[in-house]
């Protein structure tokens, strides 16, 4: 197991979201950990859960296999990779780091980087802003956050205490909600 | 005492990051920023190099800042940080199920945090912006439209995307 998700650590690149199907196919159906249906609850609590998805699905599948001890194993193998890979990178960049040609491909990557932000924003907010409510949360998240130095953590419990508002406020009305997906 | 201070800026990072690595961006930003644990280009660094380099965009981060503020030992209390909310939390959900799942409450709170995770986003491409739209070149721009075409229409996969890039910025850049 503990090699198993220090393979999923060391070989998905880009992230969490990216890491979902991989992970889905060693526990289903190379290593058969869990059926279909467990799989499913587990990507959902993953991903409804705070936190790092990929940390989340190993302590979940971990716990499910050997309690305790298995999601202690699954998370130190999923993260063990990332921090051996920084801390290479950090030690390059130390040694090289004014080299023409490494700043130079810095920079070219940050633009792409932004580039690929933006459009990871398109794609959740099409999925996720369905109603005016929606847009107006998203929209007040971003610009207090980007310009009114907010602190995300306010705009994250702020989206919490009007989406519990609304949802009694919709279903005092009789209405349905929806926002949800 | 920087250990605990690593321990507790990575923690509530992972206690409140919803929404996946791209979310969790612009509170990696301010908690690194309120500490100066970080400078805003160390930050669109780590960002660049976490795309290419595998593993959780968050521990990345913790790993980053931990190891450049207190060596081997920083970088592994910034990472256990990260990882203890999520531990906890999982734990916790596994053995009630059944009542988190039918919960109005906690349907009612992700009406509102999908939105606000929307919005975070958004903010991290103009954190993450920051030090490109500055010193803005055709080049840079060109790659930045590049991406987003690439990578939205073409279904090109980022990694290649950002490994082009860093090519074409070595060639026109340095």
């Amino acid at each position: 197991m503990f090699w198993s998700f220090f393979k999923l650590g060391l070989f998905t690149i880009g992230g969490g979201m990216a890491m979902i199907p991989l992970i889905q196919d060693i526990a289903v159906n190379k290593r058969k950990w869990m059926t279909d249906e467990e799989c499913v609850d587990c990507i959902a609590v993953s991903q409804s859960l705070p936190g790092v998805i990929a940390i989340n699905m190993a302590t979940y599948i971990g716990y499910h296999l050997k309690k305790l001890p298995g999601s202690i194993v699954a998370t130190i193998g999923v993260n063990l990779p990332s921090y051996i890979i920084i801390i290479i990178v950090v030690e390059i960049l130390h040694g090289i780091g004014d080299n023409p040609y490494v700043l130079g491909a810095l920079v070219g990557i940050k633009a792409a980087a932004t580039g690929l932000i933006a459009f990871s924003a398109y794609r959740i907010g099409r999925q996720v802003l369905k109603s005016a409510f929606g847009w107006i949360l998203a929209a007040a998240a971003f610009g207090v956050i980007t310009f009114g130095g907010v602190n995300a953590v306010f705009a994250i419990l702020a989206g919490m205490a009007a989406g519990i508002i609304k949802t009694k406020a919709d279903a005092g009305r009789g209405g349905k909600n929806d926002d949800l997906p | 005492m920087i250990y605990l201070k690593l321990f507790l800026v990575f923690a509530k990072i992972g206690l409140f990051g919803f929404g996946g690595g791209m979310a969790m961006l612009p509170m990696i930003y301010q908690s690194a920023a309120t500490f100066s644990l970080m400078s805003a280009d160390e930050f669109s660094n780590l960002v660049a190099i976490s795309q290419v380099t595998p593993g959780p965009i968050a521990v990345n981060a913790a790993t980053y800042v931990g190891y450049n503020a207190a060596g081997f030992s920083g970088a592994l209390v910034a990472t256990v940080g990260v990882a203890v909310p999520s531990f906890v939390l999982v734990i916790l959900v596994c053995h009630f199920m059944a009542r988190f799942r039918e919960s109005t409450l906690m349907e009612g709170a992700f009406t509102g945090i999908r939105p606000v995770t929307a919005g975070l986003i958004a903010s991290a491409v103009i954190f993450m912006g920051e030090s490109t739209f500055e010193n803005l070149t055709p080049v840079t721009a060109g790659i930045l439209v590049l991406s987003v075409v690439l990578v939205g229409k073409f279904r090109v996969s980022p990694v290649m995307i950002v490994l082009g890039s860093g090519l074409i910025g070595a060639a026109f850049c340095s």
